[in-house]
């Protein structure tokens, strides 16, 4: 229980005492506190996995281990990453800043641990509001449309979501035993004598409502206004936080609907969606010339890529679990360097920003390294999961899927690399434009430590984290726990 | 002798209904308004005066024209006749709740084409307003009575319009009551439809089709509308008030027919005449009431 | 207490009609507010299994969040707004009433096709909030003022509210306390929103929130 309390209550806290404190210094300071007390947690967790509590509605299962690792990885470095920026942004009130970041942190926990469907729901649904004011950071006219519209289509789907959460217990309606209908475990253990049209709907409003949050095509008309005008810090945490959270949910209707021997509907419509994303992301990467606005049209790559493969089956499921830590340890050096570099030119199109090389180096060699990263060469870690998925594809014989894969891949490699080649090279404006600001140590740590995770899982995989995927992968494809 | 006395009664009842009617609404906008008020029969005082005054043809209109006013009373009573007036309707039949409507819609034909015969352009503006909004009333009028006569199993108008219990009354009969309500509105040229005090022919709809009457043809009219508003009410009425104690149908009849003037009165007070975008919204709005209806009572 | 959930079902489709058609900000408002009432006492109307007093204190906070708490909220997002009109939607009204009418015919017609099983409440609860929902979707992606596209939104909540009534089985009140305070929140940072889009702007009209683009 002490666990339980640990994920969600420190972040909470932490999120409360920086609404009440008036210091503007001082506040910075708490979220790597509550981080750090949250990562110990997740680290408890790998070590031993907690007993359930609250009869049963919270459980930290090996899916749900995977989605807390990432998030308190990427909260514990863009803490500490924080405390500089904020810093620097002295002039903005950073009272809602921080406390919306603690918030996000303990509702993404909740979503994690949570095991009923409802509870679930609340807590992405908070921690999509709690987000929308990191978009609004900058206050300026752009960011009020890209609130706005991240607001509308989020609120949307998310309300599709709860229809969708409905549908389920419609579908295991009428239900006598103990426990919850909602409860997944319950969902689990009744998948046999579930409605199927009802779990047929169910799934794909859970689908489209959630794939909204993480930026699936068609839905994802909002995510390159919300990446491009939010700060980076609040762009990493967006692209790899609550994208993997909503990813969860996917997982968990997923889940259900394996059990319930409609995995091939499900995996049907997985690989249409994760298709269209990689398409539609290939299309508008080619001429981006904001490069704010490409790592957001990489995002939605990267969820049509996840969404690809756990469609593909459990080999391809084991690959896209992988995928998703890379994708979201890299896309957090990738917005990460791409805030130091915003902030260094005053400007976030390529017509600003040249020879980033020269201004800031260390973050423009990350930010190309990252971009590297993220099209999937080795020896970073997209690659072995990328690759892995490449496999499960051929070799479970859909070599249509697995050439439309690659061809893709080729196209966004070829579109982001124009955009990044001709910020990060070069030689930059004579005049700088905004306020010159170079590398400094603190926002240079973060996505260091990041890149080095993602080159040390491209190299090697620890049996640990392994395990942990084969096990998330078998509950996921309809292995009982 | 009971046909006499039947026979007796509702020829005064269509000679008076229709201006006590008339004058009530009359009354209580003034009333509301803190005025006096014209006296309660003074439509029926028109009428007499219109009789007696000579009319003027203008030699751009044909028979049409003279047929109009003569046609839209005929049909008027014809449909009196089937209309269940305090009591059991002089004529009735399965099917005369479509041949009612189809009366009425005979009576607008008429007018309209005498108005159009006249060549005029105001009056010409005034049949397309009013064809306009009937094309969009009809559908209204044709669902409730199809919601009603489902829920009674017959098309006769006395069955139809009578108090129903069972699941969903209330509501479907709300709903019936809303829709006829717009229905009669509309039909009668009432506020917030069109305004019937209207001076300024740009804002007319029904007035401005019988601008160019006069003399016995300008009662006719008169007597005729009047006619129809009071036969529309009546139906309201047979929905809500069956029998009362004491005073029997008749009187349940008088009772409602005079609630009904004084709602319109006090419609016609509380609002002003919508924008004439805005009558077919009003009016779509009571063709998705009657439609509810109708779909509550099928289920 | 079947005649009165069938009158409050129909009020509450036929407000949403209403809303199609009207196009003053703060007449909007005031219709939302109406049928969040109507909502408030709609779960007293249909329960079948004896009253909890929980189902009062739900029943009560919904009435009172909804029918006055959120209105207050929006018509406060406003107060700097000059222009309290919708001048343009992207589908005209009439045009939306009509489409309005013919979106609560198909949900019927849906709702006739869907396999519900036994113990559902009342026959008019799922086709009334089908119908629902799809009208606050029209009106989320039809208007243009950002005022009414929340309403548009909150209609659209009201329908899924709905559909959730008619699962005969009781939703933890933690989790419907949940949705009710999510949906609060909701509204009250898309009020700050507006509000700040009044101040930039000098307007609500998303017509100016259009820079970015691909």
């Amino acid at each position: 229980m002490t666990i339980y309390l640990l994920l969600l209550g420190a972040p909470l806290v932490a999120g409360l005492i920086a609404l009440l404190i008036d210091r503007d210094e001082i506040r910075p300071w708490f979220l790597p506190a509550a981080c750090a007390i949250h990562s110990y947690a997740v680290v408890a967790c790998w070590v031993r996995l907690p007993e359930p509590a609250v009869s049963g509605w919270f459980r930290i299962d090996a899916i749900a281990l995977l989605v807390l690792t990432l998030a308190s990885a990427l909260f514990l470095v863009c803490s500490v990453y924080c405390l500089e920026y904020l810093r620097l942004r002295r002039g903005r009130d950073n009272r809602l800043f921080t406390a919306c970041l603690a918030f996000i942190l303990s509702a993404v926990s909740l979503v994690c641990v949570s095991r009923h469907m409802g509870l679930l729901w609340v807590g992405m649904e908070a921690a999509t509001l709690a987000a929308a004011p990191l978009v609004h950071f900058n206050h300026n006219e752009k960011s009020i449309e890209a609130t706005w519209k991240y607001l509308m289509m989020g609120s949307l789907g998310i309300g599709l979501a709860l229809l969708g959460t409905f549908f389920l217990a419609l579908a295991v309606l009428p239900y006598t035993g103990p426990g919850d209908p909602l409860m997944i475990d319950v969902l689990l253990a009744r998948a046999g004598m579930l409605s199927v049209p009802w779990l047929k709907g169910a799934f794909i409003f859970l689908l489209v409502g959630y794939g909204t949050k993480m930026g699936l095509a068609p839905m994802h008309s909002w995510k390159p206004d919300t990446y491009g005008e939010a700060p980076g810090v609040a762009g990493a945490i967006l692209a790899g936080v609550i994208t993997s959270c909503a990813f969860l949910g996917v997982l968990r209707a997923f889940q259900i609907c394996a059990a319930a021997g409609l995995a091939d509907f499900a995996r049907g419509l997985l690989v249409l969606m994760g298709l269209l994303s990689m398409a539609v992301a290939a299309a508008f990467i080619i001429g981006q010339r904001d490069f704010k606005r490409m790592l957001a049209y990489s995002s939605v790559e990267h969820m049509g890529i996840l969404a690809l493969g756990v469609g593909l089956g459990p080999a391809g499921s084991f690959a896209a679990l992988l995928h998703l830590l890379n994708n979201g340890l890299t896309k957090g050096v990738l917005f990460l360097t791409a805030g130091n570099i915003h902030r260094a030119f005053g400007g976030k199109t390529m017509d600003h920003a040249h020879g980033a090389l020269r201004r800031v180096p260390i973050s423009a060699t990350l930010f190309l390294l990252g971009f590297v990263a993220i099209t999937g060469s080795p020896p970073f870690a997209p690659f072995i999961s990328e690759f892995s998925i490449l496999r499960s594809a051929v070799d479970g014989g859909r070599f249509g899927v697995a050439f439309g894969f690659v061809g893709l891949l080729a196209v966004i490699f070829i579109g982001m690399a124009t955009t990044v080649l001709s910020v990060v090279y070069g030689t930059p404006n004579d005049q700088p434009q905004g306020p010159v600001q170079g590398d400094f140590p603190f926002m240079l740590m973060a996505p260091l430590a990041l890149m080095s995770a993602v080159v040390f899982f491209g190299v090697w995989l620890p049996e640990g984290l392994t395990a942990v995927l084969g096990e998330a992968a078998r509950l996921l494809n309809g292995v009982r726990p | 002798m009971e046909t006499l006395t039947s026979a007796v009664s509702f020829a005064l009842l269509v000679l008076f209904a229709p201006h006590l009617m008339l004058g009530v609404i009359a009354k209580t906008k003034a009333a509301v308004a803190g005025r006096k008020g014209p006296p309660v029969l003074q439509t029926l005082y028109d009428v007499v005066k219109l009789l007696g005054k000579g009319a003027v043809y203008s030699t751009t209109t044909t028979w049409i024209f003279r047929l109009g006013p003569v046609v839209s009373l005929s049909a008027a009573l014809a449909a009196a006749v089937l209309a269940p007036l305090g009591g059991p309707s002089l004529v009735a039949f399965e099917g005369d709740a479509v041949l009612f409507a189809y009366l009425f819609g005979l009576g607008r034909f008429v007018t309209v084409m005498a108005a159009l015969d006249t060549g005029s352009s105001f009056e010409g503006m005034g049949a397309s307003r009013e064809v306009a909004f009937s094309s969009l009333a009809e559908p209204a009028l044709i669902l409730s009575f199809a919601g009603l006569a489902y829920r009674a199993g017959s098309l006769c108008l006395e069955r139809m319009f009578s108090i129903h219990v069972g699941p969903s009354a209330v509501a479907s009969t709300i709903l019936a009551l809303g829709s006829l309500f717009i229905v009669l509105l509309a039909e009668n040229s009432r506020i917030p439809v069109d305004d019937p005090n209207t001076h300024l022919e740009l804002t007319m709809i029904h007035e401005v089709m019988v601008l160019d009457h006069g003399g016995p043809d300008l009662a006719f009219i008169l007597q005729g509308a009047g006619l129809k508003l009071v036969l529309m009410s009546s139906l309201l009425v047979r929905l809500v008030i069956g029998d009362l104690p004491f005073v029997g149908a008749a009187g349940a009849m008088a009772l409602g027919l005079f609630l009904v003037a004084v709602a319109i009165g006090l419609v016609e007070s509380s609002m002003a005449r919508l924008r004439l975008v805005r009558v077919p919204q009003l009016l779509v709005a009571a063709i998705c009431a009657s439609a509810f209806g109708l779909i509550l009572v099928l289920r | 207490m079947h005649e009165l959930s069938q009158l409050l079902l129909t009020l509450i489709v036929f407000l949403s009609l209403y809303l199609l058609g009207s196009s003053s900000l703060t007449g909007c408002v005031n219709i939302l507010a109406l049928q969040g009432m109507c909502l408030g006492i709609l779960p007293l109307a249909i329960h079948e299994r004896g009253f909890h007093s929980r189902t009062f204190v739900l029943a009560a906070g919904m009435f009172v969040l909804k029918g006055f708490v959120i209105p207050r909220v929006l018509l406060y997002a406003i107060r700097e707004v000059k222009i309290r009109r919708e001048i343009n939607p992207l589908v005209g009204y009439t045009s939306s009433l009509l489409l309005g009418a013919l979106l609560i015919g198909v949900s019927f017609i849906i709702a006739e096709r869907l396999p519900v099983p036994a113990g559902l409440r009342t026959g008019l609860l799922i086709p009334v909030s089908l119908a629902t929902m799809m009208m606050g979707m029209l009106m989320m992606i039809s208007r243009i003022k950002a005022l009414t596209q929340v309403i548009g939104y909150l209609v659209f909540e009201n329908g899924i509210y709905l559909f959730g009534l008619s699962i005969a089985y009781e939703i933890p009140w933690l989790i419907e306390l949940g949705v009710l305070l999510d949906v609060f929140v909701a509204v009250f940072v898309m009020g700050i929103v507006i509000n700040h889009i009044a101040r930039a702007f000098d307007s609500i009209s998303t017509e100016k929130l259009t820079s970015l683009s691909d």
